[in-house]
């Protein structure tokens, strides 16, 4: 039986100023997958995961998210987003871990709706524990390392309990070990959660390593293969040419 | 000298002054908090200069000068906004044209109705004296709009402070929530003129809140904190103002100056 379309992406195409970065995409995200979205600089994966979450409009082709067309789609708290180096902007920013987390409930209300606290507590509590940044709920978001503003931002993104998470550059500037724990986390959430993930990163390796499905993007869509055949088919040399090597390390 | 505290309340333009800067104190930094938090507290600054061009149309066709600058600095937190989305110029260069383009038209129309005369410094540096009642109760209906808006829209208004990215991300319609955002700043900018001048209501929307973010623990506690900074430096300051014969505006503004220096001496970074 075929896996419940999440993301349905047909024939897109983008430009900026008649400069194209996407050229006849199309691609399907499946429930359950856990999708790497790789390719060189400029080769149009931020504009990729900005069409698939309405930032920016449609030119031409179309996209359908949980079997909706996107103009019509209204639900977004099935999906969460955890945008580029977050953290960064986060240096003056007065707020707790509790507070930037229950933001998080927000896409799943609407002004008529009225929910219990303790509902909402219970939610965000939650969340925050599959996040392991309960601990740290009264912490200013300030004072924290970047792997754990990741995680606290990631926490976020769950508390709407989305069935699609959408990463860009999730580990940009956090050390190796962090790192390593970080892409622990993101499997557990798809293998233990069934969250359907999309992880947008420049770190080939590390993404080959991790996801089950590759799709490479270099304004058209290279490929969209399991990791293994990526490797056997030598994708990566087709992008980004022989003077650079693809290193595969387990963790 | 014998200083008698319960003299200015003998006043009846000093109860006034005490009630608009109540007012002011209020929703200064409660609109301004999420400015601070957007990195955006600019703006404040630039619609009071363009509010003093609604002062000199006011003085000039002769309706109260409060009504058209709220007037004008509504209509222009509206064009700011549009050439900001439409990214026909960046928010900084858009606040730094209208900051001085709006006090270049307000000198230029002041001086073509009644010239410099007109009593302009009230305007710029503000004049208690001058609030009567019906200013009150339009800045007690006003304050009680810009409050209440905020208690409505407070977690969107905070989730576009934070990051506007994942707010649009979240289904949040953040241009009409950055317009509103504006809308408000304008609102509060209109009725401080009055109480602290167009060239210090920036000021009273960004100094207390700077000083509670440096000592409050969450998002929440700083935006109460600020307003507690900002009611006690207003009325700190115009009591001070009456006894000692100074300008009130500049008066609030240092005790809030004052606050500020206090939080850098005791609070290590």
């Amino acid at each position: 039986m075929k896996n419940e379309e999440l993301v349905s992406i047909n024939n897109l195409s983008f430009s900026y100023n008649k400069h194209k970065v996407l050229d006849n995409v199309s691609l399907t995200i499946c429930k359950g997958e856990y999708l790497g979205v790789i390719g060189p600089n400029g080769g149009g994966k931020t504009t990729f995961l900005k069409l698939i979450l309405n930032l920016i409009p449609l030119q031409s082709g179309s996209i359908s998210l949980f079997g909706i067309p996107i103009n019509q789609f209204k639900d977004w708290s099935k999906i969460g987003y955890v945008p580029q180096r977050l953290g960064q902007k986060e240096t003056t920013f007065p707020a707790t871990v509790y507070e930037i987390v229950s933001l998080g409930y927000f896409s799943k209300l609407n002004l008529l709706q009225k929910i219990s606290d303790a509902q909402k507590n219970k939610q965000i509590q939650k969340a925050m524990e599959i996040a392991d940044v309960w601990n740290i709920r009264n912490e200013m978001i300030t004072q924290l390392s970047g792997g754990q503003q990741q995680r606290v931002f990631i926490a976020k993104s769950l508390v709407s309990s989305p069935q699609l998470l959408i990463l860009d550059e999730p580990t940009v500037g956090v050390d190796v070990e962090t790192q390593e724990k970080f892409y622990n986390f993101l499997h557990h959430l798809n293998t233990v959660h069934n969250l359907t993930l999309v992880i947008v990163s420049h770190d080939i390796e590390v993404v080959v390593n991790e996801v089950n499905k590759v799709a490479c993007l270099n304004k058209t869509l290279i490929c969209d293969v399991p990791p293994k055949q990526f490797i056997q088919e030598d994708y990566f040399t087709q992008v980004y040419g022989k003077s650079r090597r693809l290193l595969l390390h387990n963790h | 000298m014998n200083i008698n505290l319960l003299e200015i309340f003998q006043y009846g333009f000093m109860v006034r002054a005490i009630l608009a800067g109540l007012i002011i104190g209020s929703i200064a930094p409660l609109i301004g908090t999420f400015l601070v938090a957007k990195k955006y507290a600019l703006i404040a600054d630039t619609l009071a200069h363009v509010s003093l061009v609604g002062v000199a149309i006011g003085l000039f066709i002769g309706i109260n000068p409060l009504y058209t600058a709220l007037a004008v600095a509504m209509l222009v937190a509206v064009i700011i906004e549009k050439l900001r989305t439409d990214q026909q110029l960046s928010g900084e260069t858009a606040l730094a044209i209208f900051l001085s383009g709006g006090l270049a038209t307000a000198i230029v129309l002041l001086s073509l109705s009644r010239g410099f005369n007109v009593d302009i410094f009230s305007y710029l540096f503000g004049s208690i004296a001058t609030v009567n009642s019906v200013d009150l109760w339009l800045m007690l209906l006003l304050g009680v709009v810009v409050a209440a808006t905020v208690v409505i829209f407070y977690q969107q208004l905070f989730y576009i402070a934070f990051d506007e990215e994942t707010a649009a991300s979240s289904g949040i319609d953040v241009k009409k929530l950055n317009l509103l955002l504006l809308l408000l700043t304008a609102i509060v900018v209109g009725m401080a003129i009055r109480v602290v001048g167009a060239l210090l209501i920036g000021a009273l929307m960004v100094i207390p809140v700077v000083t509670a973010s440096k000592i409050a623990k969450s998002f929440k506690t700083a935006l109460f904190l600020s307003i507690v900074i900002s009611l006690v430096s207003v009325i700190t300051g115009l009591i001070v103002a009456f006894y000692l014969n100074l300008p009130a505006g500049g008066t609030i503004v240092i005790v809030s100056l004052l606050f500020f220096g206090l939080t850098l001496l005791f609070k290590s970074p």
